[in-house]
């Protein structure tokens, strides 16, 4: 045993094979640098234009001005008046917090009552089509919409909409009589079923297309089976097609249970106007004009992360509720 | 025979020859072809009209084909340029903008794609953190426009979205699927592993690198937002901007004193239609080729890993 030409021996024998099981950096990094070369630039792109913007998060606690210190923005930061939360505190209990969360909701539960639902029903529209020429024809034409900008999609609703020369609005004039067309564009009680129409048009063709995957997927057998049972129509499409999409509603349901505040603000800045606003304020419009416009940064950041905080909170418990109803959740 | 009672079935399988199923059959076609009808109806009314002469856009009850055919508006736009140089500025944006999320992605998925990289679960955990939680639009702002002085350049368009986490997800899986039996002969091969990535990874790779470019180009293509918050140099106004511009000028035209040679007034209403008609153009040309590579990519994009 105190052989040590033996140990020696045993030493090197051994040595090749903990080397493979061994799991240093050292060697990851010589056998696989390419790899860890290849990561540069995605890691460097996310620490700079992701992570480097959570420190500004720090303006939220802060009452910021982009004056302070020596010069530049990170001295700035760092040179604020820290105000814990009382940037919190003044957008609670502000005016304007009220109004953001009541028109936000607005748009997001028209969204999600309407808009959510839309594709799925048309997906087993779709579904039910025998005529595939025909069916074809129609996936073509309804996904068109989904690949034009938000702001084409604006211009084709002021052209249907605008009181002047609007293509519906002249549709209205000439049963109900000249003038007598509602002011759509410019009124806040038509705001809503505008970007919920928008949504709509834009988003339900395309977004048959997962559901429609799904469908494809649902094995013939249960259909056969289910028949023999007796099933119709309707029992079909509750028992065996429902139950077949279910995982993809409940995934598509969770990520838009987790964008409830994330309105957007590329639609909604494109459609509000002076009559409007008191309608198409939200918290994503807020931040751009007051932050972005207004250069009250503190506030405006202070709202962006009260946003991002309950959006967070949203997805995680929307998630954990549908793993705990047994469905398989987004991660 | 087969063929027959294989074509009286629906896609369920269902047996569908009662009088009831017919008339559902019927409703459910009808209720398709009026959605159909109601996706290009606006863009067939605005095609119309952009040729449509100022007078009758504004005069005649609703209509789809012109009485009068007139390319005023469309020698107006010409003469003007705006238009087109917003189309040039968005092509320049749109391909070298793919061009550096392509590069990131990819860069970035396939060492992810390996499960044996040490380290995988911290840069993976990393990407899922950009997922669920940012900085949002004030620090960003801040960023480009404040520190890294990219205000009126096209970075400010390229960088802060070089990489969607979600579209560098489906490439990943992508990678993921390949078999591995692939990257061990590459690697007896002597490959190493940049050698693997060029040469076996990439070129088996097509139909979700094609997918994944399309969602990039048809995001910066359609993209405003960013342009308009950080360029405010006309000269590099992208074709998005140059619209919204337009169908907001289109109220107020009138009233600038400008002088309109030819036209005596401005064809407001079919200029605005008319650029509408330009800016969608380019997407709908193209449209053919992205639905099929689209689709595709939704369907990738489905499965999770």
């Amino acid at each position: 045993m105190s052989n040590p030409t033996v140990a020696a021996a045993r030493k090197q024998k051994e040595a090749p094979v903990r080397s493979l099981t061994d799991h240093s950096w050292g060697r990851a990094l010589k056998q696989h640098y390419w790899l860890y070369i290849m990561l540069i630039p995605g890691v460097v792109w996310m620490l700079i234009f992701c992570y480097l913007p959570m420190g500004g998060l720090i303006m939220a606690f802060e009452n910021f001005n982009p004056y302070a210190g020596t010069g530049g923005i990170i001295s700035a930061l760092t040179h604020s008046q820290w105000v814990g939360f009382k940037n919190f505190q003044n957008l609670f209990t502000g005016t304007d917090f009220i109004m953001l969360l009541r028109n936000t909701l607005a748009i997001s539960f028209a969204n999600l009552l309407i808009a959510f639902p839309a594709p799925i029903i048309f997906a087993l529209i779709l579904n039910e089509l025998r005529c595939m020429w025909f069916k074809r024809t129609s996936q073509t034409l309804v996904y068109i919409p989904h690949f034009v900008s938000l702001v084409i999609v604006y211009a084709l609703t002021v052209q249907l909409f605008n009181s002047q020369d609007g293509f519906i609005i002249k549709m209205i004039e000439s049963v109900a009589g000249r003038g007598n067309a509602p002011n759509i564009m410019g009124s806040p009680s038509y705001f809503v079923p505008l970007i919920l129409g928008q949504n709509l048009w834009k988003e339900t063709g395309y977004g048959t297309i997962i559901y429609l995957a799904a469908l494809a997927g649902v094995d013939p057998q249960l259909y056969e089976a289910a028949r023999i049972d007796g099933a119709g129509r309707w029992n079909l499409m509750w028992h065996v097609t429902l139950p077949a999409i279910k995982g993809t509603i409940v995934i598509m349901l969770i990520m838009r249970v987790g964008a409830l505040l994330n309105t957007g603000y590329e639609q909604i800045f494109l459609l509000r106007n002076a009559m409007n606003a008191e309608v198409a304020e939200v918290f994503d419009t807020y931040v751009y004009l007051k932050g972005v416009s207004g250069g009250q940064y503190s506030i405006a950041t202070t709202a962006g992360l009260f946003k991002s905080v309950v959006s967070l909170i949203m997805v995680l418990g929307a998630n954990k509720i549908a793993k705990l109803l047994g469905e398989s959740g987004l991660y | 025979m087969a063929k027959i009672a294989k074509a009286d079935k629906g896609s369920n399988g269902f047996n569908h020859r009662s009088p009831g199923d017919m008339v559902v059959q019927v409703i459910l076609y009808i209720i398709t072809g009026c959605a159909a009808l109601i996706c290009v109806l606006p863009f067939l009314y605005v095609l119309g009209s952009s040729f449509a002469t100022e007078k009758e856009i504004l005069e005649r009850s609703f209509f789809i084909i012109p009485r009068t055919f007139s390319w005023n508006a469309y020698s107006y736009i010409v003469k003007d340029g705006a238009v087109f140089r917003g189309l040039r500025n968005s092509l320049l944006v749109t391909v070298v903008g793919t061009a550096i999320n392509m590069f990131v992605s990819c860069t970035m998925a396939y060492p992810l794609s390996r499960k044996y990289l040490k380290g995988r679960n911290f840069f993976m955990n990393m990407v899922i953190v950009i997922m669920l939680f940012g900085g949002g639009m004030v620090p960003s702002y801040l960023l480009v426009a404040q520190v890294l002085h990219l205000r009126n350049t096209f970075w400010a368009l390229w960088l802060p979205g070089a990489m969607s986490a979600f579209n560098m997800i489906i490439i990943k899986n992508y990678f993921q699927g390949i078999p591995d039996e692939l990257e061990e002969a590459a690697t007896i091969d002597g490959s190493n592993d940049l050698h693997t990535f060029l040469r076996v990874m990439l070129p088996l790779s097509g139909p979700v690198l094609a997918a994944v470019s399309l969602f990039y180009a048809v995001g910066h293509w359609n993209a405003y937002f960013n342009a308009m918050m950080y360029i405010n140099d006309q000269a590099k106004e992208v074709v998005q901007i140059c619209l919204r511009r337009i169908i907001m000028q289109t109220s107020n035209l009138v009233d600038q004193g400008i002088d309109w040679g030819p036209w005596g007034s401005p064809p407001t209403k079919a200029v605005r239609n008319a650029t509408t008609v330009v800016a969608t153009v380019p997407i709908l040309l193209v449209y053919p080729f992205i639905q099929k590579y689209f689709t595709a990519g939704v369907m990738v994009g489905s499965v999770k890993g």
